[in-house]
Parts: C-alpha cells; sequence; structure tokens
C-alpha cells in the first residue's frame, strides 16, 4: 500500500512531491535538531577520553593523549571497586527483582475483589512515581544517627546504636532493599499485564481436569509469561554497566566512608567530573561505560532476536 | 475441597498483598508523623510513628520561609509545565514526520533515533556539550533541555499510535480535499490521538517534577540557586548536611545555622512529595497505562 502510494506521487512529479513533503520536514525539524544536540554531538565528545582536555582551549585545541586517562583509571583501585559494584548489584537485582516481581505478580492476579486488586497494585506502585531525592529522606527517617527510628529503637532495647552512615558492611542490603521497595511496583505490573494476557480457557480445561492452585501455576501461568521474563531479563543483561545513579548517590548521602560498597561508574563519574573536575578519569570512565554497554545491549538484542524476534529492539 | 483451597489462595494473596503495601507505605508515613514531631523531642528520643510531643512548628517554619520554598515550588512548576508541553509539541511533530512512510530520508531519521536508545556518549560528553557548547549552565534551560525533553522511546510509542490507531483513510479524504500536512497533523492526527499524548505527558510530567540531576550538574549553590527546584532545595540541604559532616571541625562556608533542623528537613521533603501524592489517586489507572505502555511494545 505504502509503495504503491509512493510511485503514484512520483509519477505526478518530483515538483509536487517535494512541496507536498516539506511541512513535513519542517516537523521533523526540533526533534532532528535536539536529537543532534543531546545525543549526537556528545557521540563526538567521546574524543574527550583520548585527549588531554584543557578547557578553555575545547577539545580540537587540545593536545590527543592516546589511552593515557584509561592507563589512569586503570591503574587504581577504585576503578576495580566501581565495576565490581555496578555489575554484582545489577546481578542481585536482577535476579531478586524478577522472582519477587513474578510472585507479586501471580499473587496480585489471585485477589478476587477487583477494588481490593486496584489498591494494592496503586500502593505498591508509589515508591516508583517518587524521586530519588524524596526517597533518601525517607532512608534517612530510619537510618539517621541521632534521630533515625531504627537507632531509637535500638537504644529502647539497650543495645549499642549504629553510625549507619559511617558502617559500610550494612549498605549492599540496604541499598538492595531500597532498590527493590521502589522497583517492585513497576515490574509487578508488567508481569500482571503479561498474566492478565493469558486465555481463561487454559485455567479453566486444568479445573475440570482437577488440577489444584499451584499446578496451574506452575504449568500454565510461568510457561506462558516464560517470554516476557526472559526477554527483560536479557534487556537488564544488556544494561548490567548502567547503574542508577540515584540510587547510589541519594540513598547513601555519597558519604565518603561508604564508597568502597556503594560507588558505581555512575557516582565515580559524577563525583571526579564535578567536584574534582577531572575530565581525563571520568571521561575514560564514563566512555569505558558506554562502549561496554553499546556491546552488551548488541548481545542481548541479538540473543532476543534470535529466541523471539517480536521482543526484540529492533 | 475446592472452595477451600480457593479460600485458602484467597488468604494467602491478600494477605502477601496486604505486606507488600504496608511496606510501601510505612516509609511515608514516618516521613508525615516525623514532620510533625516536635523538634526538641525527635533530637533527644529520635523519630517514632508515636512520638511523645507533636508539633506544627516545621511547617510554621516553612510557612515563615515561604520566599524560599514557594519560590523553589513555582520553578518546578514552570519547569514541569513548560517541559512537558515542549516535549509533547517536539515529539509528536517528530514522531508524525517519521510515521509518514513517503518521506525521503525518514527511514534514516528513523534509524538515528532508534540508535540513541543503544549507544550514547555518555554523562561526561553530555555535560561538555551542553555546558561547553551551549552554555546552558546557571540557565533555566539546564532544567529544561539536557536528557529530559524528547527520547526515543517515547517517539516510537507515538509513531506506532499515528500508524496503527489513527486511521489512514481519514488521513487520505483529507489530503483528497487539498489540506495540507501540517493542518492534517493539528486538526485530524493531533485531536485522535489525545489518548497516547495524555499518556506520555504524565509520565514525562513526573520525570520533570522528579528531576533533581540537571540542577545538580547544571546549576551551581552561588549563581544558580535562583532556579533551584523544589528537589533541589532537598539536595542541597542533603549536600549541606555532608559537607558539615565532612568538616565538622571547621565549619567553614555553611554554617549550622543555615541549615534548618532535623524535623523541618523532613516537613519540606513532605510538601515535595505532597503534590504527587495528591494527584496520584486521581491518575493512578493512567500511570498503570502509561508502564504498561511502554514495557509491551508493539
Amino acid at each position: 500500500m505504502a509503495k504503491k502510494t509512493k510511485t503514484g506521487v512520483k509519477k505526478r512529479g518530483e515538483k509536487i512531491y517535494w512541496k507536498q513533503m516539506i511541512p513535513l520536514y519542517l516537523l521533523m525539524l526540533p526533534g532532528l535538531t535536539y536529537m543532534i544536540c543531546n545525543n549526537y554531538l556528545p557521540m563526538f565528545g567521546i574524543s574527550i577520553a583520548f585527549k588531554k582536555l584543557d578547557v578553555r582551549k575545547g577539545i580540537w585545541g587540545s593536545p590527543w593523549c592516546g589511552f593515557e586517562n584509561f592507563k589512569f583509571l586503570f591503574k587504581t583501585s577504585t576503578a576495580f571497586d566501581i565495576i565490581r559494584n555496578t555489575v554484582l548489584y545489577n546481578v542481585v537485582f536482577i535476579i531478586l527483582g524478577t522472582v519477587l516481581a513474578i510472585a507479586a505478580a501471580i499473587l496480585l492476579n489471585e485477589v478476587r475483589s477487583k477494588v481490593a486488586s486496584r489498591i494494592y497494585q496503586s500502593l505498591i506502585l508509589l515508591p516508583y512515581l517518587i524521586s530519588w531525592v524524596v526517597v533518601s529522606y525517607l532512608v534517612y527517617a530510619f537510618f539517621a544517627a541521632d534521630t533515625g527510628l531504627i537507632n531509637s529503637v535500638l537504644k529502647g532495647l539497650g543495645l549499642n546504636t549504629i553510625q549507619w552512615y559511617q558502617e559500610k558492611r550494612y549498605w549492599p542490603f540496604i541499598l538492595t532493599f531500597v532498590h527493590l521497595w521502589k522497583g517492585i511496583g513497576y515490574s509487578m505490573i508488567i508481569y500482571l499485564s503479561s498474566i492478565v494476557g493469558i486465555s481463561q480457557d487454559y485455567y479453566e480445561a486444568a479445573r475440570i481436569d482437577g488440577a489444584t492452585k499451584w499446578q496451574q501455576i506452575k504449568n500454565i501461568t510461568l510457561p506462558l509469561i516464560k517470554p516476557t521474563v526472559i526477554t527483560m531479563f536479557i534487556l537488564s543483561i544488556g544494561r548490567i554497566f548502567a547503574s542508577d545513579f540515584g540510587l547510589f548517590y541519594q540513598v547513601p548521602k555519597n558519604s565518603g566512608a561508604l564508597y568502597s560498597v556503594t560507588q558505581t561508574i555512575d557516582v565515580y563519574v559524577y563525583n571526579a567530573l564535578m567536584q574534582n573536575s577531572d575530565y581525563g578519569m571520568s571521561s575514560a570512565a564514563s566512555v569505558f561505560q558506554s562502549i561496554v554497554g553499546f556491546i552488551l545491549v548488541m548481545t542481548a538484542n541479538k540473543i532476543v532476536s534470535k529466541y523471539s524476534r517480536e521482543n526484540a529492539l529492533f | 475441597m475446592k472452595g477451600k483451597e480457593t479460600i485458602r489462595w484467597q488468604i494467602y494473596a491478600n494477605a502477601a498483598m496486604t505486606v507488600l503495601t504496608l511496606l510501601a507505605l510505612i516509609p511515608f508515613i514516618l516521613l508525615i508523623i516525623a514532620s510533625f514531631t516536635d523538634n526538641q523531642w525527635a533530637t533527644v528520643n529520635g523519630f517514632s510513628f508515636f512520638p511523645g510531643k507533636w508539633s506544627m512548628e516545621a511547617y510554621k517554619y516553612i510557612a515563615a520561609s515561604w520566599s524560599t520554598i514557594g519560590k523553589s515550588y513555582l520553578m518546578t512548576i514552570i519547569v514541569t509545565a513548560a517541559g512537558t508541553a515542549l516535549s509533547l509539541v517536539v515529539t509528536a511533530a517528530f514522531a508524525y514526520s517519521l510515521s509518514d512512510t513517503r518521506l525521503p530520508g525518514g527511514r534514516f531519521v528513523n534509524f538515528l533515533c532508534v540508535f540513541t536508545m543503544l549507544f550514547g556518549g555518555g554523562i561526561v560528553a553530555s555535560y561538555y556539550t551542553w555546558s561547553q557548547i551551549f552554555h546552558i549552565r546557571n540557565t533555566i534551560f539546564a532544567l529544561i533541555f539536557p536528557g529530559l525533553l524528547m527520547n526515543a522511546f517515547n517517539v516510537i510509542l507515538v509513531k506506532n499510535y499515528f500508524t496503527f490507531s489513527v486511521p489512514a483513510s481519514l488521513k487520505e479524504a483529507a489530503r483528497i480535499d487539498g489540506a495540507g500536512e501540517l493542518k492534517i497533523f493539528a486538526s485530524i492526527v493531533l485531536p485522535l490521538s489525545v489518548p497516547i499524548l495524555a499518556t506520555i505527558g504524565l509520565m514525562t510530567g513526573l520525570m520533570y517534577w522528579n528531576d533533581w540531576t540537571n540542577g545538580l550538574y547544571y546549576l551551581n549553590q552561588r549563581d544558580g540557586s535562583k532556579y533551584y527546584t523544589i528537589q533541589l532545595i532537598l539536595n542541597q540541604m542533603n549536600e549541606n548536611i555532608s559537607y558539615l559532616s565532612k568538616n565538622a571541625s571547621q565549619m567553614a562556608g555553611v554554617s549550622v545555622g543555615s541549615l534548618p533542623a532535623t524535623t523541618v528537613r523532613m516537613a519540606i521533603a513532605v510538601v515535595g512529595v505532597l503534590p504527587v501524592l495528591v494527584i496520584y489517586p486521581f491518575l493512578q489507572k493512567y500511570f498503570v497505562k502509561g508502564i504498561t505502555l511502554g514495557a509491551v511494545k508493539e
């Protein structure tokens, strides 16, 4: 159909065709300009990582320095920490997040009362809609050393209080909990929409055959949402090198004492760039992240498209 | 047997959902109670769900310093409204141009758009571009432009809606009647696309309301604080606290006096989150729709 129109228009002559198209180019212009400024100019900015940047001279005026910045970065022990933190947190988030969200979606789907189900769903989604800054205040209300709820409970029980924002060992758990708390509503809704799409006929047939609820979940629900689960899973593997800046910057309040367990690539880049104005190190880390990220996304997408064409990104 | 099993599952499901719901709500409840706690009492006893002494002091403080907080509130509203409106116009226009398969070069631009989802220059390159090339630092544009104005995901959603949910016959009929593309876009396609525009508009609005990273990167405390939104006021208090605890001995730069009391900070957080909490019940089904739309790509 589209092809027919195209040739049809062309037959009427190029002139009319272009005249007709000009308004469409006008509509495209603001978006295209924005995309070039916001997405494509920074792609050229990657060259910063290979330069000894002098802000006064600009990117083009600054001398090249090859892989010097990367060498400096990977010499530091921080480089190992931030990569380990970024990847490990993501692995834990993916596993726990997927399992809990599927369990929650299955249970929510079992709730008979429509009103109750809607109330549960809206309230569990609520944390997802809140900014990370506000989340840091919520966390602070629990963990503040002097006025936090947990310390006052500990005091009440006659136990020693804990300087939460100075003690590293608790943070992997706190950050994981906060991540799940904020994100579970979102992924629960995604899995729920996949479960709701399953035809009731399957369950009807299973019930007639005397299948228990558990058998129905195991043999109908789980196999049928598998495509969604696998797609979500692989796409998050593709993003394993990215981290949620808000979670790792705001929630530990950028506390230096906690860096070795809370600092991810994104937080490191922010601190190096904005606190130390270190273009060399920060751009090396940031470019390393985007290139590895690109390779991972491409690989993940390739796998998704092999597994199920319609779920691939492109 | 059957009935018993059903009842048992109802109990499981409702119990589990009640636990999750409470977990989601409790931190907000604590925050709100903390903001109504007497500061003196909180300093001695810490926050509690059942404070020994309630107080409106924190909110009186906010009312008294409304010149700062009210201004940041106004700034949040301006940025959210302007950003969302601009974002919708730019996204819809761009998506419409891409939805026309006859457009020469359209497929290439479409590829450029999809490619931005796969690869980016990274934070440092973006920062350099916006601050050194466009000199956006310490202007209100810093809160509207970088990163937030248009994204490939929304473009694809809107484009798909234009292609699959707006009847092609209507556009064709208008063309035969001699209507130009701009007229078709403005008076046929846009009015029929209100549902998708409302959905992505809502999500975009929420993104602008909640954003603090642009301010963190592009506004500094000295020259940019006049553009601080409520999120950035909250962030600034966080930064001042960590500055104080790092430099406890010197106390240079920030004096303890400039930092509001702990219950006041909680009250400012309540004020910052309140609009979302108030609006949410009315719009919750659109938020849910926005999420499922984003996930189930057609």
